[in-house]
């Protein structure tokens, strides 16, 4: 499709500074917010909130009530609409790399090779061989995911059976469940994904990226695993009971030459996403017939974070030059 | 590559003098913030909200080879360091006396967001003037990390009298060739030979020890050796980057460091690369001076290298 026939809704777009690399968007009952790395929590309408003062944030989870963050300062904060912050856990010296949101208002959060999850009824921590490389609960039961050198330990937080290993050679990141709970994904250091069925542990590779993969997600009916690291949106078909073994996945809204896809949100209810570039540019692309809007052109930075409303009206986005704004459809 | 983040590694074996050099570079009143990557917290003296903790996890990339190895802690550090950019001017990377250096360096090389983010500017090695030559029998990793170096600091010099330290010096040399000395005591060397070296600049190597580049010339260590080779004819960057990579598939293993400053054919501007082990980049530096003399140059440090092929092959890839 010739680039002067592409439709844009860039004019629905209300921008806004965001101060400094935006490390996660979000939405807060009628407030739109950006977590950035300096610490703060902007608001869209404004207000900012120091909510990690002298330090960076490093990763975000929200369950539309609050932002968590947690960041180099070795703490872990909830921040609500109203801009109030607490402190939810601190480890002196230390970085606390990860954070995530799981059922019943548990929370785990992991700083160097230990893992930690609270609960209604109390903390539990898990130390695992190497670093933890990102956190995901379960979609069903109280299980996390803890990713580290060489695999995943499956955790479950309530019972005291060792966790179950997942296990394939290298060095996994950022883990993800399918809706189902059926798989588990996991960007790994190399430019590729690792996948598991949880049933009998089999495993996926999903190579060939040019760059690391920084921003996956499931789509609504969890049917398409949307990835960024290449230069056009690499989808993996999770259909069938083997997932994408043995197919080819689907490449939708290449980016402009030069450029590579930075980031991906699937559309909360729809067969669509938003995609963003490390040329600046963000898009929404419609799954099946590949049809692509504007909602930002090219206009520098690397966009960093990509969120949708739940309502699937709103579209937040920021780079990590601290630029943001909002799509209101 | 201006804007990309200048990193400064910090080797040296146990009681070389790194601490103290580390120390220094922070409290002296340089005007610059440095982000500094530590294994031990409690040595540094200093109140630095940007000092991190690592971990020295060495990971294997999945392709299975062994010299394929990365910092994993540190990408992880750097990711989030790079989240405070414009909060810091340069990174510091302190390493374990006894870590292997090649490691670090490749992480420099490997990761997309590291090496697009950041460049290494200097693998600076602190070195005890009056134990080293006990280190080099009993330690392999002292000589690798001499090995690697692209400045060595020569400290605690006042502990020796003028003869062993010619000597100590003969035998850095005889491993590489083309690091820049500086003789110190209490690591008091000028923070500006430390800082800000861009390691690819081989010409200030070459006005300061021009005979090290000329005609591969290579001096003898009884495993590590040194090689440089240089052509005034342009040289054709198809068949060079053929070249090049063959022979990081081949002899990369071996290949403890390797530079170059290359002049292409048809090409105003000069190509620098650098390498570890199997791992090659490069890129334009600038352009080429009108009053210049363009010429192309190759230095390689490693083990078991086979110097007539590296020669041959160098030579083969001059434009036809």
């Amino acid at each position: 499709m010739a680039e002067n026939t592409v439709r844009t809704v860039a004019e629905l777009v209300t921008p806004c500074d965001a101060g400094a690399h935006v490390v996660a968007c979000a939405f807060l009952g009628s407030e739109t917010i950006f977590a950035n790395g300096e610490g703060e929590i902007v608001f869209a309408s404004g207000k900012r909130v120091a909510a990690h003062p002298n330090a960076a944030i490093l990763e975000a989870a929200s369950d539309g009530e609050r932002i968590v963050t947690c960041g180099d300062d070795g703490r872990v904060v909830a921040t609500d609409e109203a801009g109030t912050s607490e402190t939810l856990a601190e480890i002196k010296n230390k970085w606390i790399d990860h954070v995530a949101l799981g059922p019943d208002g548990a929370m785990a959060w992991s700083a160097g090779k230990t893992a930690f999850v609270r609960t209604k009824k109390g903390e539990k921590t898990l130390e695992v061989p190497s670093t933890v490389g990102g956190l995901a609960f379960a979609p069903k039961g109280f299980r996390l995911a803890v990713s580290h050198y060489n695999g995943v330990s499956l955790w479950f937080p309530n019972s005291d059976a060792k966790p179950d290993p997942l296990l394939w050679k290298g060095s996994h990141l950022c883990a993800r469940f399918s809706p189902d709970g059926k798989f588990l994904i996991t960007t790994m250091q190399e430019p590729a994904l690792h996948g598991w069925r949880i049933d009998d542990k089999k495993d996926m590779r999903m190579s060939g990226y040019p760059a690391r993969i920084r921003s996956f997600n499931f789509s609504h009916d969890g049917k398409w695993l949307a990835t960024s690291g290449a230069e056009a949106v690499v989808m993996w078909p999770f259909q069938s009971k083997d997932g994408p073994m043995g197919k080819e996945p689907k490449m939708l809204a290449p980016a402009r030459e030069g450029s590579r896809v930075s980031c991906v949100a699937s559309h909360p209810s729809r067969d669509a996403l938003a995609v963003g570039y490390t040329d600046g540019m963000v898009m929404m692309v419609r799954v099946n017939d590949a049809a692509e809007i504007i909602v930002r052109g090219p206009e520098g930075g690397e966009v960093t974070a990509l969120g949708w409303h739940e309502n699937g009206l709103q579209l937040a986005y920021g780079t990590d030059e601290g630029k943001a704004g909002v799509l209101n459809l | 590559m201006s804007d990309k983040i200048p990193v400064t590694v910090l080797t040296g074996y146990l009681g070389a003098g790194k601490t103290t050099l580390l120390n220094r570079i922070l409290s002296e009143p340089h005007g610059k913030k440095y982000a500094v990557i530590v294994n031990e917290f409690g040595e540094i003296g200093i109140d630095n909200d940007l000092i991190v903790g690592a971990d020295e996890e060495v990971f294997e990339m999945n392709n299975g080879c062994v010299c394929c190895t990365v910092r994993g802690d540190l990408i992880r550090i750097i990711d989030g360091l790079l989240k405070r950019k414009g909060k810091f001017d340069g990174i510091l990377v302190e390493t374990t006396g006894l870590a292997d250096p090649a490691p670090v360096a490749q992480t420099f090389f490997v990761d997309e967001t590291v090496s697009g983010k950041t460049a290494l500017d200097a693998v600076v090695t602190v070195v005890d003037a009056k134990w080293l030559k006990d280190r080099l029998r009993d330690a392999p990793e002292a000589k690798n990390q001499i090995a690697f170096a692209d400045v060595i600091v020569l400290n605690k010099t006042d502990l020796v009298t003028p003869d062993e330290l010619k000597d100590v010096e003969l035998r850095i040399r005889a491993i590489n060739p083309f690091a820049k000395i500086h003789k110190t005591s209490r690591s008091a060397v000028a923070l500006d030979d430390v800082l800000s070296q861009g390691a690819f600049d081989l010409d200030r190597i070459l006005a300061i020890e021009p005979h090290f580049l000329e005609g591969g010339h290579h001096h003898h260590d009884e495993d590590v050796q040194s090689f440089s080779f240089s052509t005034d004819k342009p040289l054709d960057p198809k068949t060079f980057f053929a070249w090049i990579d063959n022979v990081s598939q081949i002899q990369g293993p071996n290949i403890l460091r390797a530079k170059g400053i290359l002049s292409f054919k048809d090409d105003d501007e000069r190509y620098v690369m650098q390498g570890v082990h199997m791992m090659f980049e490069g890129d334009h530096q600038r352009a080429w001076h009108a009053d210049e003399k363009r010429e192309s140059r190759l230095v390689f440090i490693g083990r078991d290298l086979n110097e007539k092929a590296l020669r041959e092959g160098f030579e083969g890839c001059v434009a036809k």
